[in-house]
């Protein structure tokens, strides 16, 4: 059974359990009205409504077992931090489960703080940014699936959304300009600074990322998930491109702004850099949406060069692409805490002068491999 | 193209206390600045004309919350030129120990910070854990941990606690072990040497001209330490090097603190080897002579020098205090402009800026 069939099994469920009572409300209301009733019942059990239905559960299912990832993966991060930085980490709350709670409670404690907004700031602006920036992140995970069986697919039969891929890496190329949007609006020196180096940033490390990964499609010859992950039953892309692996995974940490090259948020010089002015929910949110970003690039990384959810049968495939994604994130928090923070001027160095010809190489080798047939 | 004045301060994460620097700013590099100090002004120098010569000890304390030993040592110092005391050799040995302890314990506080301002969280919190060593011998020597009220107007307040000579050569053969590493995470570090080689060059003839003392100046070339230059305590007796690098950049003001901490543990072992058995302190007059009095000593962050004035009550007339960083930091302008918005933090966080001593 696939995620579609299993909402459409519930749709179907609580359409009929509804309607048995709709269709015998309107036997006793007078005719017009009953006529109405019966149409409404009539409309809500048509094929198009259930699949809309279908479609709209399956995302919620998705985005609901993403965010509980997102809450593993700030425990991980703020864990792993402590091992690496000599210190404990979250510990009372959640005692048992080594300090698991800790996030809900900060997340309580931010929920109840007041919004402000600053008096010369441009409202829309600033109060439109935190939704997009978090929209589309989410909207990034959308389309990345599990396994086979655990994806958003728009027909019984299972078939991923075509052109998957494309979609994740066009969702998550949005954040830059909500980053400009939010730091331009704020009115702020500082934001505008963070607002402006994000831009600089995402011009320099978004060629290279889409380079290697059209290297990817190019092996795979398809922009979908399930075709991209099938290709690698037998060999990881990650082996065949390694040069392409690498850089992507540095683009990817340019990308989710962790701190080799968090610099639209450089906390020593810019404050907090475009977030300064953002304070309680959207700060958590901020925040969260950082730990969504890392996990929808490691989630990216697991299904374009390692292989997605293929491994040994002993654990499900949908555990396995987990496995993957964590491991890719925890080489991201060990990066983190142990570099300093790149300048921005180095940053577009790094990104022009030595990832965009590395990534260039990299499709070169794409194209050697899949024209000798090795893949 | 659109320039702009940004404020770094006094409430910002780079300022490490409270001091305003104002850049102007071309896009991202830097065309103009202008340091502001003042914030933290507490009246030191008029608050110490009304209370008596040992009560001043713990005001010179909090001076520089970073290295408040040798502020403290540096009034005792200056009162005893000032009077003409003879301090017992024991004394002046544990006090060489103290403020060589003071003087790493600073520069890992330093180095933490600068660690931090540069985003290498790990730096940050290694160093902090570190100085810790130093801060429980500072605790098992004087009971306190931050301003410790340790030297006397003629001698130390207490004799070494048991076994602390055993404790001390311990913490220094730890912190040797600890600097091999930290050479290995700072300067093997690619990144951490992109930020800091040619970043904020300091020429020295503008080092020399601008009164920049300290670290900073060594780095600069010049070859110049009050413990040799001009000695005081036991510091003639004592087999260390002067640390100076050519390079005049903040990679040189890093090396020029690192082989700092080399050295002061160097002295720490002789010290602890030659101490001499004996009193370690002396009963000080009530009274000062009128006169005047002048202490010089080499502070982690440049060159301390307090002046004194007695008028024959138990007060003084007048007590100066030379900070180094308040003069250091008039060469901000020299050294940012032309550099990116990131480097500020790299450039002024290699001066190792301490505001209480600035302001006073």
């Amino acid at each position: 059974m696939n995620l579609y069939e299993f909402s459409y099994g519930i749709i179907h469920w609580l359409v009929d359990l509804v309607n048995h009572l709709w269709y015998w409300l309107g036997d006793w209301l007078p005719w017009a009205l009953g006529d109405f009733f019966t149409a409404v019942g009539d409309f809500a059990a048509s094929d198009g409504h259930l699949s809309v239905m279908t479609m709209l559960l399956e995302t919620l299912i998705i985005v609901i077992v993403a965010l509980i990832n997102v809450l593993n993966f700030l425990w991980i991060f703020r864990k792993l931090s402590g091992r690496i930085l000599d210190f404990y980490g979250p510990y009372y709350v959640g005692y048992r489960i080594g300090g698991w709670l800790q996030n809900l409670a900060d997340g309580m404690k931010l929920f109840v703080k007041e919004i402000i907004v600053p008096a010369k700031a441009d409202k829309v602006g600033f109060l439109l940014a935190p939704i997009i920036y978090v929209g589309s992140s989410l909207l990034i995970l959308a389309t990345i699936p599990f396994s086979e069986n655990f994806g958003l697919s728009t027909n019984p039969s299972g078939e991923y959304v075509p052109a998957g891929a494309l979609f994740a890496i066009a969702a998550f190329a949005i954040a830059p300009f909500t980053i400009l949007l939010a730091g331009w609006s704020s009115n702020n020196k500082y934001t505008l600074i963070g607002g402006m180096r994000s831009a600089a940033q995402m011009m320099s490390y978004e060629i290279p990322l889409l380079l290697t990964v059209a290297s990817v499609f190019l092996l795979a010859g398809s922009f979908n998930f399930v075709d991209i992950v099938d290709m690698q039953h037998d060999i990881w892309f990650a082996i065949p491109l390694f040069i392409g692996f690498v850089v992507f995974l540095v683009c990817l940490m340019a990308e989710v702004e962790i701190i080799p090259f968090d610099l639209p948020e450089a906390e020593a010089e810019l404050v907090e850099g475009w977030t300064t002015e953002y304070g309680g929910m959207r700060f958590g949110l901020f925040y969260m949406t950082t730990a969504v970003r890392s996990y929808a690039g490691g989630a990216l990384a697991t299904a374009l060069f390692l292989g997605g959810w293929h491994g040994p049968s002993f654990i499900p495939d949908e555990i396995w692409f987990l496995i993957k994604a964590y491991l890719v994130f925890t080489v991201f928090m060990w990066v983190t805490w142990s570099l300093p923070r790149v300048r921005i001027d180095q940053m577009l160095g790094i990104g022009w002068k030595r990832l965009l010809p590395l990534a260039v190489l990299n499709l070169f080798i794409a194209a050697v491999v899949k024209s000798a047939g090795w893949v | 193209m659109a320039e702009m004045w940004v404020n770094m301060g006094p409430q910002h994460p780079m300022t490490h206390g409270l001091w305003n620097l104002r850049v102007k700013v071309d896009g991202e590099t830097i065309v103009d600045a202008e340091p502001e100090v003042g914030y933290l002004h507490r009246g030191i120098e008029k608050l110490c004309e009304n209370r008596t010569y040992p009560q001043i000890i713990p005001i010179a304390d909090r001076l520089c919350y970073g290295s408040s030993m040798t502020w403290s040592h540096l009034y005792c110092m200056t009162v005893e030129d000032l009077t003409g005391l003879e301090v017992p050799e024991r004394a002046e040995y544990i006090r060489v120990v103290a403020i060589e302890m003071q003087r790493i314990a600073s520069h890992l506080m330093w180095l933490a910070a600068y660690a931090g301002d540069l985003g290498l969280s790990v730096g940050f919190t290694y160093t902090m854990r570190d100085r810790e060593v130093f801060v429980d011998l500072f605790q098992a020597l004087t009971g306190g941990r931050l301003t410790y009220n340790f030297p006397r107007i003629g001698g130390v307040a207490h004799d070494l606690p048991p076994d602390f000579d055993r404790d001390a050569i311990r913490a220094v053969d730890y912190m040797e072990k600890r600097l091999r590493e930290y050479e290995d995470l700072f300067d093997r570090s690619k990144i951490f040497m992109m930020r800091n080689e040619g970043i904020g060059i300091l020429r020295k003839e503008d080092a020399m001209n601008l009164g920049v003392t300290g670290p900073s100046l060594r780095a600069s070339g010049v070859s110049y330490d009050i413990r040799k230059d001009a000695p005081y305590s036991v510091y003639p007796e004592m087999d260390f090097e002067v640390a100076t690098h050519k390079d005049c950049d903040c990679y040189a003001r890093y090396k020029v603190r690192m082989v700092e901490m080399w050295q002061s543990c160097r002295i720490i072992r002789q010290a602890i080897a030659e101490m001499p058995k004996g009193k370690w302190r002396v009963v000080a007059p009530r009274t000062a002579p009128e006169g005047t009095g002048l202490g010089r000593v080499e502070d982690p962050r440049g060159e301390g020098m307090m002046y004194v004035v007695g008028d024959g009550t138990d007060r003084p007339y007048r007590l100066k205090v030379r900070s180094p960083i308040f003069v250091t930091v008039s060469a901000a302008p020299k050294i940012l402009v032309g550099y990116k918005l990131a480097d500020v933090v790299a450039i002024m966080g290699g001066l190792d800026m301490c505001i209480g001593e600035t302001d006073r």
